[in-house]
C-alpha cells in the first residue's frame, strides 16, 4: 500500500560509531524485501530506523510519499514482527492483538472483527484466551504476526521472525509467510534474515548490506547468477563461490583467462583488447564445476576432504598454500573419490570474472 | 576485657563451632553411624544420605523451635491465664481477650493500625516505583537512589529522632529549630497560603477521590455490564462488589474533605506541637516510615522494572501506546508480583511498628498502635495476660499477608 524510498539514509550510535551511510534504496508497493549481511552489519539497525524505534542520523526516509524521519513509530503506518515474539506477556493473545486498536479507540466491534479475522487467517482461534506462555514457539509467532495484521500496516517489518523456530516448524511458517504475502499483494513487507533459503524463497528483492553500505540490490537470481562483486559472489550460495586469480590472455565475446594454479578458464563475460593482460579472479560456483578427463580444465586437483550428504556430495580440494580450498558439488553420491585427483571444468556462462573485487559484467 | 575482645572471642566461638558441628557430624555419619564399607556399604551410602539434610538443618531447626515455635505457644498460654500473686498463673479462659475487646485503648490501636496498614505500604510502593521508574533512564538517577535508599541504613529510632527535630516546637519567644514549623511560620493567611494550604489540599483531595472513584467504577463495571470472552467466578464478583464499595466509600470520604481543607480555619503564625494534634499526628508518624520503606520499594521495584523485556516496550511503542500507558499497561503488570512482595512485606513491617511510636509520642494524643500498646500491657502495667493477648491479635493480622508473601515470592521466582 505504499513505497518506501531512503534517501541517503545514515546512522551514527552515540560516541560516533557509524554504522551505516549512504543507504540509497527505493522499495515498490507490495515488493517483499529481504535484508541479509553478515552478522552486526547493521540490518537490524536499518529495519529499527524505518519502524522509528532508532533515530535517523542523516538522509530522508519517505513512506508513502511522506517525509517520516521526525514521524513517531505508530504513525508510521508500520507494524513490526520481533525475533522473540515480544507479546505482552500479561495479556491473552486477544488483547496482545487487540491492543494497538484499543490504543487507537477502535469501536469494540471493530476491534473483535479485526482480531477475529486476523486469527482466522493464522489458525490462532483455539488459542484466542490463552496466555502467551501457555502457547508452543511457532503459535507465538504467528500471534506476533497477527498483532501486526489487525493493524492493517501499509509495510510489515520483521526481524528474523523465525530464527528462534526449529527446522521443521521454520519451513512451515515461512511457507505461511509466503501465503500471507500472497493474500495480501498490495502490502508492502522488509524482512531481515540470517537464512539464505529464506532469503531465496521469500524475496522479490534481495538487498545485500556490508561495510555500512549496500553490497548489491536484485532478485534473488540476479544475485545469484550474476553477483555485482566479490563479496555478493561469497556471501549468497552455499558453499561460497569459488574464486580463483589469473590473468586475461584471450579478448573478446567470451574471455579465456589463466589461472595461477595453472588451469584455464573461458568466461561468456566480453571484455576488449585493453584488457589483456588484467589481473583479475574468475568466480566459479561449486555446483557449476563438472568433473571431466581430458579437458580444459579449470582446475586440477587431489580431493582432501569428502562430504556425502546423500542428494550431493561436496569435495573440498587440498589448498596447496591457497586461505580456502576449492570446493565442487556434485549431484548424487561419490564416496570412492576421496583422494584421487580430478579434473573440474565449467561452462562459460557459469564463470564470473572479477577486477578489484568488481565484476566485470556490470562495467 | 574490651567489648571489641569478647565480640571478637564470640565471633570466633560462634563460627569455629559451626564449622565444628558440620564437620564433625558428617565424619560421625560417615564413618561410625553408616560406615561406607563391609557387605551393607551401598545401603550405608543411602541411609547417610538420607539422615545428612536433617543432621544440617538441625540447629536452625532447634534454634527456630526455641525462640520461634515455643514463643507462640507460651504467649498462647499466658493470653489465657492470669498471674496471682506470689508467682503462679491460674487459667481464666478467653478474660484477658474480653478485658482487652473492652477497652478505649485497644480499638484506638486497631483503628491506627488499620490506617497505616492502608496508607504506608500504599504510599511506599508508589513512591518507590515512581523513583525507580523516574530514575532510570537519567544519568544521575544513581545518586538519586542512592541517596532515597539511605534510610535505610538508619535504625527506626534514630529516624524518629530526626523526624522529631523535623516537628519540634519552641515556646513562641524562642528561636523554631523544628523545619516544619519554620515552614509554618511563612504563611500568614496571605494569597500564597491560600493557594498552598486551600487551594492545593483541595484539589489534591479532589484528584484522590477522582482517582478512587474511578478505580470503583473499573472494579465495579464488570458486575453490571460483563466485558465479552470473560467469565468470572462468584468469588471474584463477590470481590468486585466489596471492592467497589470500599473504594466508593474511601472517594465520598475524600470528595467531603475538599470542603473540609478549604473552610478549615487555621491557626496562622502559631507555632504548631504536630505530634500532639490527634488523628493528623498519626500521618507524621508514618511520614517517617514512608521515608525508610520508600527506599527499599525502589531498590526491589527498579531491578524488576529492568527485568522487563526492551522489546515488549518497542511494541508497545510502535502500537501507538504513550508513555503512560507504557507505564501502567505494559510495565506495572508485568512487574505485579513483585509489588505485591513489596507492598506485603511492607505491610507487615507496619503491622509490627512499634520503635517510631515508642519514641516519638509513646502512644500518646491517640496515636496508639498495637505493638507499642502490647509493650504497654506487658512491660509497663506487667499485665501479662492481655498483653500475650494482644501479642496473639498481631500475629493473627500477620500470619495470611505472611502468607500471601511468600506465595507470591514464589511464584515470581519460578
Ligand atoms: N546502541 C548501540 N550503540 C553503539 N553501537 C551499536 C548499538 N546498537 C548496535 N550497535 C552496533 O551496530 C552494528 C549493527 O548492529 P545490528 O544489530 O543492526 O546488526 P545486525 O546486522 O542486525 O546483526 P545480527 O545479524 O547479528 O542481528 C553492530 O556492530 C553493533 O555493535
Ligand atoms: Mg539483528
Amino acid at each position: 500500500m505504499a513505497d518506501l524510498k531512503l534517501t541517503d539514509v545514515a546512522k551514527v550510535y552515540g560516541g560516533g560509531v557509524e554504522v551505516l551511510k549512504n543507504i540509497n534504496l527505493d522499495i515498490k508497493e507490495g515488493e517483499l524485501i529481504v535484508f541479509v549481511g553478515p552478522s552486526g552489519c547493521g540490518k537490524s539497525t536499518l529495519l529499527r530506523m524505518i519502524a522509528g524505534l532508532e533515530n535517523i542520523s542523516g538522509g530522508t526516509l519517505e513512506i508513502g510519499g511522506q517525509v517520516v524521519n521526525d514521524i513517531p513509530p505508530a504513525q508510521r503506518g508500520i507494524a513490526m514482527v520481533f525475533q522473540s515474539y515480544a507479546l505482552y506477556p500479561h495479556m491473552t493473545v486477544r488483547d496482545n492483538m487487540s491492543f494497538a486498536l484499543k490504543i487507537a479507540k477502535k469501536s469494540a466491534e471493530e476491534i473483535d472483527a479485526a482480531v477475529n479475522k486476523a486469527a482466522k487467517i493464522l489458525q490462532l482461534e483455539p488459542y484466542l484466551d490463552r496466555l502467551p506462555k501457555a502457547l508452543s514457539g511457532g503459535q507465538r509467532q504467528r500471534v506476533a504476526i497477527g498483532r501486526a495484521i489487525v493493524r492493517d500496516p501499509q509495510v510489515y517489518l520483521f526481524d528474523e521472525p523465525l530464527s528462534n523456530l526449529d527446522a521443521a516448524l521454520r519451513v512451515a511458517t515461512r511457507i505461511e509467510i509466503a501465503q500471507l504475502k500472497e493474500a495480501m499483494p498490495e502490502s508492502t513487507m522488509i524482512y531481515v534474515t540470517h537464512d539464505q533459503v529464506e532469503a531465496m524463497t521469500l524475496a522479490s528483492r534481495i538487498v545485500v548490506l556490508a561495510n555500512k553500505g549496500i553490497a548489491q540490490v536484485g532478485t534473488p537470481l540476479e544475485l545469484y547468477e550474476r553477483p555485482e562483486n566479490e563479496f555478493v559472489a561469497q556471501f549468497i550460495g552455499s558453499p561460497a563461490m569459488n574464486l580463483l586469480a589469473g590473468e586475461i590472455v584471450g579478448t573478446g565475446a567470451q574471455t579465456t583467462v589463466k589461472l595461477a594454479t595453472g588451469g584455464t578458464a573461458i568466461s561468456a563475460v566480453p571484455t576488449s583488447t585493453a584488457d589483456m593482460g588484467l589481473k583479475v579472479n574468475i568466480g566459479v560456483r561449486p555446483e557449476d564445476m563438472v568433473p571431466c578427463e581430458d579437458c580444459d580444465a579449470i582446475y586440477t586437483g587431489k580431493v582432501d576432504i569428502l562430504e556425502a550428504l546423500g542428494e550431493v556430495t561436496l569435495l573440498y580440494f587440498e589448498k596447496n598454500g591457497a586461505a580456502d580450498p576449492v570446493i565442487g558439488k556434485l549431484p548424487g553420491i561419490h564416496a570412492d573419490m576421496r583422494g584421487q585427483t580430478v579434473s573440474l571444468r565449467a561452462v562459460p556462462e557459469k564463470v564470473q570474472i572479477f577486477h578489484n573485487g568488481k565484476s566485470l559484467y556490470y562495467r | 576485657m574490651s567489648p571489641a575482645l569478647q565480640g571478637l572471642i564470640t565471633i570466633f566461638i560462634g563460627v569455629g563451632g559451626c564449622l565444628a558441628y558440620f564437620y564433625g557430624s558428617n565424619i560421625f555419619l560417615d564413618k561410625v553411624l553408616f560406615p561406607a564399607k563391609g557387605i551393607h556399604a551401598g545401603r550405608n551410602i543411602n541411609r547417610a544420605n538420607m539422615v545428612r539434610p536433617w543432621l544440617f538443618l538441625m540447629p536452625a531447626l532447634l534454634a527456630l523451635g526455641l525462640y520461634l515455635a515455643y514463643p507462640v505457644v507460651e504467649t498462647f498460654r499466658l493470653s489465657l491465664s492470669e498471674r496471682l500473686p506470689g508467682g503462679a498463673s491460674q487459667y481464666v479462659g478467653f478474660d484477658n481477650y474480653r478485658r482487652m475487646f473492652a477497652e478505649d485503648k485497644f480499638w484506638e490501636a486497631m483503628r491506627n493500625n488499620l490506617l497505616w496498614l492502608l496508607i504506608v505500604p500504599a504510599a511506599a510502593t508508589a513512591l518507590g516505583l515512581l523513583v525507580a521508574q523516574l530514575t532510570d533512564r537519567i544519568k544521575w538517577g544513581s545518586f538519586a537512589k542512592s541517596l532515597i535508599f539511605m534510610p535505610m541504613a538508619i535504625s527506626f529510632v534514630g529516624a524518629a529522632v530526626i523526624f522529631k527535630l523535623i516537628y519540634d516546637a519552641r515556646p513562641a519567644d524562642q528561636n523554631q529549630i523544628g523545619i516544619l514549623n519554620a515552614l509554618w511560620l511563612q504563611f500568614d493567611g496571605g494569597f500564597g497560603s491560600v493557594l498552598i494550604l486551600r487551594v492545593l489540599p483541595a484539589l489534591m483531595f479532589a484528584g484522590f477521590a477522582a482517582v478512587v472513584g474511578y478505580a470503583a467504577y473499573l472494579v465495579g463495571r464488570p458486575i453490571v455490564k460483563p466485558a465479552a470472552h470473560v467469565v468470572e467466578g462468584i468469588a471474584l464478583k463477590l470481590l468486585r462488589v466489596v471492592g467497589a464499595v470500599l473504594l466508593s466509600w474511601v472517594a465520598v470520604l475524600s470528595a467531603l474533605n475538599v470542603i473540609d481543607s478549604a473552610t478549615l480555619a487555621m491557626p496562622y503564625g502559631e507555632q504548631q506541637t504536630w505530634l500532639t494534634i490527634p488523628f493528623w499526628n498519626n500521618f507524621f508518624l508514618m511520614v517517617v516510615l514512608i521515608w525508610i520503606q520508600t527506599g527499599f520499594a525502589m531498590v526491589i521495584l527498579s531491578a524488576a522494572l529492568r527485568g522487563i523485556p526492551e522489546d515488549t516496550i518497542e511494541a508497545a511503542i510502535i502500537d501507538g501506546a504513550n508513555p503512560f500507558q507504557i507505564f501502567f499497561k505494559i510495565k506495572v503488570p508485568q512487574i505485579m508480583n513483585t509489588i505485591v512482595v513489596v507492598w506485603t512485606t511492607i505491610t507487615i513491617v507496619v503491622l509490627k511498628v512499634f520503635d517510631i511510636v515508642f519514641a516519638m509520642t509513646n502512644g500518646q494524643w491517640e496515636t496508639q498502635v498495637l505493638a507499642n500498646y502490647m509493650y504497654d500491657k506487658l512491660f509497663r502495667s506487667n499485665d501479662w495476660g492481655v498483653g500475650s493477648a494482644s501479642a496473639m491479635i498481631i500475629m493473627l493480622l500477620v500470619t495470611p499477608i505472611l502468607v500471601w508473601n511468600v506465595y507470591n515470592a514464589r511464584k515470581e521466582m519460578r
